[in-house]
């Protein structure tokens, strides 16, 4: 009994190497240490955008997973976006990607026609270990994003080493292969001198991690200087209005209250 | 002869108005099959065609040998036609439509060409009639007399063209197509049908083509392949890479890539007579260290996956950004083909001032969307606009960053307002970038307001 079981163990190890399973620190120590360590490195990670209005946001909070994940090695990022939501929310601007800490130079962008492309050059990209982070944006319920076609993408992130960042716009989170998913949505920055906006804010609500705690919201700022997320959930808001007040670990629903009666896979 | 002349003489005949389109069209068909014989190919109008067959008659065993595998090929297509081998262009024309000779020797196209008729010089009708009254029948009474004296009746152009028919003086062919940098091909004694062995022949062929850069010292960058039916058509597949290319594999996974995406397939019909591999464009590429240079190997598999992108999707949609000197935010940054400029420039994108929030947005709407806003002051940031029909109150605000246009730019009378750009921030925490158009009162009286990007 024992040796089918030692060398069933055997065989997962030898399926599961060191290197799959090596992660991302965001780089803010509470949240890494909910997250035990961080987003897997050679694995898919979904980005919704809470409302269609959140879609920068959502891409924003991506992109900077994807510097986190970019940040030990030089390697390229390859974008991929539909042309649909060049209209809803305009065209990437190289300098705005230099203001988030990314190197313009370092970017290769797809403009693709629809849902089934943007998986395509996804796909392709992940077979790839000169690539180092795949963001793919999708507009609108994608039905070409489906189950399997998730899991294609998983496998690939893990095959390439490198993480495949999913950005959703317009559709509401389904079950999928993705190592975590979340919702995120903009939130008011610390106001600088003379009330000017300052760093990105994102509120984020983790639905589900593979293998972990799922259902926690914070509030981080990300830090292009430092190349790190910031927690900025206990920070008093500067605003009159509370927007988030949570218990530790407390259910999050001033965050998702559309979504938190749901069960995602 | 009239049309009702010649059907009185034949009742039978079939009529057809002329269609020197369609018989153009046909013509270049049969260039693009008669480049299996060799590269150099030219129209000779208006129904002939001129092969350029230096260097290429051996391969066929000889211009004798070469002139019947021509004229028994086009038969099989059902052409018939005349043909003759010569050491200029003029002088096959003229032996092939007027004459009996199959192949004149090299220097001796004197001595087959003498016997012609006056009518292979294809003068206008004056000159032929004049030649004929002063009794001149054939081209060697023509070429005993002196030139000087026929030039000063007849005129330039008649005695260049017979000086070409005799061999005298050379001219050369404006092939259809430029000689590729490197060719390659595969003939079958059988015409080749199993398109899934295509692969099979292709790689040697590609193998046999990158070696021959690889002596030169180059890559190529565009390529070509190109099948000859048995029946005449002849399909042609081009692909390009990124950066100079000896790699047989990945040359072979772009060809499967091109074939696969093609809206209508390769059809190997009757099958194929040849499989030709053309590199059609070349460039120095040094000999590389296979293993030693890490990251020179690693630039080199992004340039590839950027060329298999390109393939799939093409290439205007595959992108790398540019930087350009300018302070005009609409200009500063440009989209270029990620395949044709692998290698970016070292980066010229401005370093962000450290303490700094992002001062440009991630996202830039090109044009500018119109928005309403409502502000204290004319000159003062919004306290609250609309954009696509939702309000949005406004919470932080930093601004003016006044941006002038490059007035040097601007032709006279289209002169672009000053904007003052503001960074705004709403209630829910969603960061805009927005400008007023126009200086208020010295530029505009209602200067109107356009949302320009998102930040993250």
């Amino acid at each position: 009994m024992t040796q089918p079981l030692a060398s069933l163990r055997k065989s997962l190890a030898c399926a599961h190497p060191a290197a799959a399973c090596e992660t991302i620190a965001l780089g803010a120590p509470a949240l890494d240490r909910r997250l035990g360590g961080g987003i897997l490195r050679a694995a898919l990670h979904e980005a919704y955008a809470a409302t269609a209005a959140d879609a920068s946001a959502a891409t924003g909070f991506a992109l900077a997973l994807a510097r986190r994940a970019m940040a030990s090695a030089e390697k390229p990022l390859l974008w991929a976006r539909q042309e649909a939501l060049i209209a809803e929310s305009g065209a990437p601007y190289p300098p705005g990607l230099a203001d988030i800490g990314l190197n313009p130079a370092a970017v290769a962008f797809i403009r693709v026609r629809d849902a089934k492309e943007a998986l395509q050059a996804g796909a392709e990209a992940g077979r790839y270990a000169a690539v180092g982070a795949t963001l793919i944006e999708l507009f609108g319920e994608a039905r070409a994003y489906d189950l399997t076609a998730s899991r294609r993408l998983a496998l690939a992130a893990a095959a390439a080493g490198a993480p495949i960042f999913i950005a959703r716009v317009s559709a509401s989170p389904a079950p999928s292969a993705a190592a975590s998913r979340w919702l995120v949505r903009a939130a008011p920055s610390r106001a600088l001198a003379a009330n000017a906006p300052g760093s990105s804010v994102f509120a984020i609500f983790l639905l589900r991690q593979r293998g972990g705690a799922a259902g926690h919201a914070w509030r981080v700022e990300w830090n292009r200087d430092r190349g790190a997320f910031e927690d900025r959930t206990f920070d008093a808001p500067s605003l009159s209005r509370p927007v988030v007040s949570l218990p530790v670990g407390g259910a999050p629903d001033e965050v998702a209250p559309q979504t938190a009666g749901r069960k995602f896979g | 002869m009239t049309l009702a002349d010649a059907r009185a003489r034949a009742p039978h005949l079939a009529v057809a108005q002329a269609d020197a389109e369609a018989d153009e069209r046909l013509m270049l068909r049969l260039a693009a099959f008669c480049e299996q014989f060799t590269p150099l190919v030219a129209l000779d109008p208006p129904c002939g065609l001129m092969l350029d067959a230096t260097g290429c008659a051996h391969l066929f065993g000889g211009d004798a040998a070469m002139r019947t595998y021509v004229l028994r090929t086009m038969a099989r297509l059902s052409f018939s036609g005349r043909a003759a081998v010569a050491g200029t262009p003029d002088a096959a024309r003229a032996l092939a439509r007027f004459g009996e000779t199959a192949v004149a020797p090299p220097g001796e196209e004197e001595v087959f060409a003498r016997p012609l008729s006056i009518t292979a010089l294809e003068a206008p009708r004056e000159t032929s009639v004049a030649l004929t009254r002063a009794g001149l029948t054939t081209l060697g009474d023509l070429a005993d007399r002196s030139s000087a004296a026929l030039t000063a009746r007849f005129g330039d152009e008649t005695m260049r063209r017979l000086t070409r028919i005799l061999g005298r003086e050379d001219a050369r062919i404006t092939p259809l197509r430029a000689l590729p940098e490197c060719m390659v091909e595969r003939r079958f004694a059988e015409p080749f049908l199993d398109l899934s062995a295509i692969e099979n022949v292709l790689r040697p062929l590609i193998a046999e083509a990158t070696g021959i850069l690889e002596k030169r010292g180059q890559g190529g960058r565009a390529f070509e392949a190109r099948f000859f039916r048995a029946d005449g058509a002849v399909r042609a597949l081009c692909f390009e890479t990124g950066a100079p290319s000896r790699h047989v594999e990945a040359l072979l996974r772009l060809f499967r890539l091109k074939a696969d995406s093609l809206a209508d397939p390769l059809d190997p019909g009757y099958g194929f007579d040849v499989i030709r591999f053309c590199v059609l464009r070349a460039e120095t590429l040094a000999q590389s260290q296979i293993g030693f240079e890490r990251q020179d190997a690693q630039d080199g598999d992004f340039a590839d996956l950027v060329d298999r992108l390109a393939a799939r999707f093409g290439r205007e949609r595959v992108l790398r950004f540019a930087a350009h000197e300018t302070h005009d935010p609409m200009r500063a940054a440009a989209y270029v083909d990620a395949a044709a400029s692998p290698s970016s420039r070292p980066s010229s994108w401005g370093k962000p001032e450290p303490g700094e929030p992002p001062l440009r947005p991630l996202f830039l709407f090109d044009p500018p969307q119109p928005i309403e806003t409502m502000a204290e002051t004319p000159d003062g940031p919004p306290m609250h606009f609309k954009w696509r029909r939702v309000r949005h109150l406004i919470a932080r605000a930093e601004g003016p960053e006044r941006i002038a246009p490059e007035w040097w730019r601007n032709a006279a009378g289209a002169r672009r307002r000053t904007r003052d750009y503001y960074r705004l921030e709403d209630r829910e925490g969603r960061r805009f970038w927005v400008f007023r158009e126009g200086l208020y009162e010295s530029e505009t009286a209602d200067p109107r307001w356009f949302l320009h990007g998102l930040f993250a």
